[in-house]
């Protein structure tokens, strides 16, 4: 019996070469052969599932005779971290980005059966090219199952920071997101090489960028709360370059949903739907090699390693260069869509989507500039969060106000006093309240604009759904609200969650305070009405670290509410330290403590303890957002096309 | 007619609207940059006096004290040929520790201490920081 580790080396071949052959079979001119696209696709994906669990079995058994277990995993690591271990390293991760892929080709393969099948093909063969170059890079320069012979005892135990329930799911999802829009992509790519693109492409595309879209956002959200409670001792976004390269696919993608909307509606902006979807991916492409690369913590990380450096530039060279040229050449074929009047639904969302695209592209310079400038060795240097914080706020008010307009106005033709008419009263609403509201605590602008956004928009999705209720005829009120489609709703949960997310971004902005300090054992130290009385610490030991904890009491008004551990942990294997903050989550606030280190002769320690107003409401905000994107998903016609065929008319 | 007169006001109005967008956000670009230093850079005075710059070198083992707030903390920043004092008062990142690479952001005194407002450890144990020799 080989061992995991062989099957998964021979599988991944199996995958290159049946990818390969997926990508090519477009180009064959056989058409008799096209429908083997989609078998080849489903088999892919089970070759690469194989390698995959191989891998996870191989972390799972301690096998330290393969390098990647060796390097990042140990026998005393808990079972979940020994399989969250599997996409920690620089190889795992690019292993489960495949799986994504193929998983993702398996799915186009399986909900495309009314598709003409050299579409099919086609779009497989953009998929099946994706994944050649990232297998072909695995097995060439970046293996997750080279030996380690002889094996050593035991492993050198994962980053104390990856151990965490974070570790488990985010990856994966923020994967699932990245790898979703390479289906959208396929779909721009077959479309441009056909020469033809219409409204039922855009129908087709809308619900992969959709889901694909949905796994993002939690994913980023995820990633944000990890950090908050993990590592950024109580702070939940840091312009940092890991999270700009996942934030920027986002941005674009959302610029990509509304997009589509347009060109299935209106057939409007075709050229720029497909423009976005090219950037999409590529960003999502970028954002991979900017983390699993080791650039960001030193460009010169590639001049050990020259070729897996030479080889993910040419292949992102390859992709995205070969799909702006193909681009430059039929976008002219695309056309241009139905024509629309400067105030229109339509202008309003072209609009929306070049702010999106102004906000992503000052976010690409400020995260790549460093980067050029230290590869042309022309200095190091930094770019600050001040600077993403304004260029944001500037960028988004805007995009906040539209988002308001933008489901309110009419196709093809708007108008202005109508619009005025129609929206004083969820202005005059927005106005007063952004004013009054922050007097009860204290009154500050940027809380006040944050609020201003908040109440307009979801003052305008109710004067929206209202409106839509008033004007159906005789119904009863419920057999209207479930005639509307789904699409709408989900419309309007995503914005109500940009609300939630923007309450929450304001009043912790506003209103969060800090205090580093020295407690003794006996202190008390008061912080928003709350007292909180250090006793002291005690040793304590986990599965594979011991720790020091503290004990906390917390008062409100003399009456003790919780009780508050923060650890310290240091890990037996690596002896990396690592702070296990104590963090008590509330609706309107979260309290957090964290220990810092001994001081002082009395026993005492430092301390961060925090008080954190409406902060959960940033990732409830956007799982409500994600949680549209899944609403409509449901909407009725993105169902019917999977079941109906569709008149596809075929390029002769 | 009429619609082509429309056509080239939204076309001049979107290339307005782009470029006061691309001169505010050069501008932001430009005050926010931050650059980084090693020790002998400072020393030779290449480093801003009054703006903050990054300061990037090895912790000198032995050199880490506390002050008896419990908070304060005063250690040498090196790159094996000069070495700079730093202030800090807050609570240290988990990888920060002697004898290993270190990353402070903030100014230069007038004293030649640098006082740092943040310390910085986004990368793992293995991390040297840009020229160190």
């Amino acid at each position: 019996m080989p061992s995991p580790a062989t099957i998964g080396q021979f599988t991944l071949i199996a995958a290159l070469l049946l990818a390969a052959f997926q990508a090519i079979l477009p180009i064959l001119r056989k058409s008799s052969w096209l429908p083997i696209a989609i078998p080849i696709a489903r088999w892919q994906f089970i070759a690469v599932a194989i390698a995959f669990f191989s891998l996870v079995y191989s972390f799972v058994d301690n096998d330290f005779s393969v390098l990647n277990v060796a390097s990042n995993s140990n026998s005393q690591l808990p079972l979940n971290y020994r399989i969250a271990a599997s996409w920690g390293s620089h190889e795992g991760s690019l292993l489960l980005w495949t799986l994504m892929l193929a998983f993702w080709t398996a799915a186009v393969s399986r909900y495309t059966r009314h598709l003409a099948i050299a579409t099919v093909a086609r779009v497989l063969g953009v998929m099946g090219f994706i994944s050649v170059g990232f297998l072909l890079f695995m097995l060439t320069a970046s293996n997750p199952f080279t030996r380690l012979i002889p094996a050593p005892l035991d492993g050198r135990d994962l980053n104390p920071l990856l151990q965490d329930p974070g570790m488990v799911f985010h990856p994966p999802m923020l994967y699932m997101g990245y790898v979703g829009f390479s289906v959208a992509f396929a779909f721009a790519v077959a479309a441009l090489i056909q020469g033809r693109l219409d409204a039922a492409w855009a129908r087709w595309s809308r619900p992969w960028t959709l889901i694909a879209w949905a796994f993002l956002t939690c994913g980023i959200a995820m990633g944000s709360y990890w950090s908050y409670y993990v590592q950024g001792w109580g702070g939940w976004w840091f312009w940092d370059p890991v999270e700009n390269a996942s934030f920027m696919p986002w941005l674009v993608g959302t610029a990509l949903i509304h997009s589509l909307a347009v060109t299935e509606k209106r057939g409007a902006f075709k050229s720029w739907t497909v423009l976005l979807a090219i950037a999409a991916f590529s960003l999502s492409l970028l954002g991979t090699f900017l983390v699993r690369s080791g650039v960001l913590t030193s460009v010169h990380a590639f001049a050990t390693d020259p070729k897996r450096g030479i080889f993910i530039l040419g292949f992102l060279g390859i992709v995205i260069g070969g799909s702006l040229t193909l681009y430059a050449w039929r976008a002219k074929q695309v056309g241009l869509g139905s024509p629309f009047d400067i105030v229109s639904r339509e202008s309003l969302l072209l609009s929306n989507n070049v702010l999106l695209a102004v906000a992503a592209a000052s976010v690409l310079l400020g995260t790549m500039y460093p980067l050029v400038i230290d590869a042309l060795d022309l200095g190091k240097l930094s770019v600050g969060p001040p600077y993403f914080n304004t260029i944001f706020v500037a960028v988004m008010a805007p995009a906040m106000f539209l988002i308001g307009v933008g489901p309110i106005a009419r196709w093809k033709k708007a108008s202005i006093p109508e619009l005025v008419r129609r929206l004083r009263w969820a202005f005059a609403v927005s106005v007063i309240g952004a004013l009054v509201i922050p007097f009860y605590v204290d009154w500050k602008p940027l809380v006040s604009l944050g609020l201003l956004f908040a109440i307009w928009i979801a003052a305008t999705c109710a004067l929206s759904l209202f409106e839509r209720l008033k004007g159906a005829g005789h119904q009863s009120l419920l057999s209207k609200m479930k005639s509307m489609p789904r699409g709408y709703y989900g419309m309007h949960v995503a914005h109500l969650g940009v609300a939630v997310l923007i309450v929450g971004v304001a009043v912790v902005t506003g209103y969060e305070l800090e205090k580093d300090l020295r407690m003794d054992p006996g202190d008390i130290v008061s912080i928003a009405g709350y007292d909180f009385q250090f006793k002291g610490v005690s040793d304590v030991s986990g599965p594979n670290y011991v720790a020091v904890r503290a004990d906390m009491n917390v008062f409100q008004n003399g009456i003790l509410i919780l009780k508050m551990h923060p650890e310290k942990r240091l890990y037996n294997v690596s002896g990396n330290v690592l702070t296990n903050a104590a963090i008590d989550t509330g609706v309107f606030r979260d309290l957090y403590a964290a220990l810092g280190e001994p001081a002082g002769p009395n026993g005492g320690w430092s301390f961060r303890i925090q008080y954190k107003p409406f902060v959960d409401w940033i990732w409830a905000g956007a799982f409500l957002m994600a949680a549209g994107g899944v609403l409509a998903l449901t909407d009725r016609r993105y169902i019917s096309t999977t079941r109906k065929p569709l008149e596809v008319r075929e390029a002769a | 007619m009429k619609r082509r007169h429309r056509r080239i006001a939204f076309v001049v109005f979107a290339l307005c609207s782009l470029s006061i967008a691309t001169a505010l956000i050069l501008n932001a670009f430009n005050k926010n940059l931050v650059f980084y230093f090693t020790p002998s850079q400072v020393a030779a005075k290449e480093a801003p006096v009054s703006r903050d710059f990054r300061l990037g070198g090895m912790v000198v083992a032995g050199s880490v004290r506390r002050d008896a707030d419990g908070l304060t903390t005063r250690f040498v920043v090196t790159d094996n040929a000069l070495a700079i004092p730093v202030v800090y008062r807050g609570i240290l990142p988990d990888l920060f520790k002697e004898g290993r690479g270190c990353v402070a952001q903030g100014k230069i005194g007038a004293d030649g201490t640098f006082y740092a407002e943040q310390v910085l450890a986004k990368h793992d144990e293995n991390y040297m920081p840009p020229g160190t020799m």
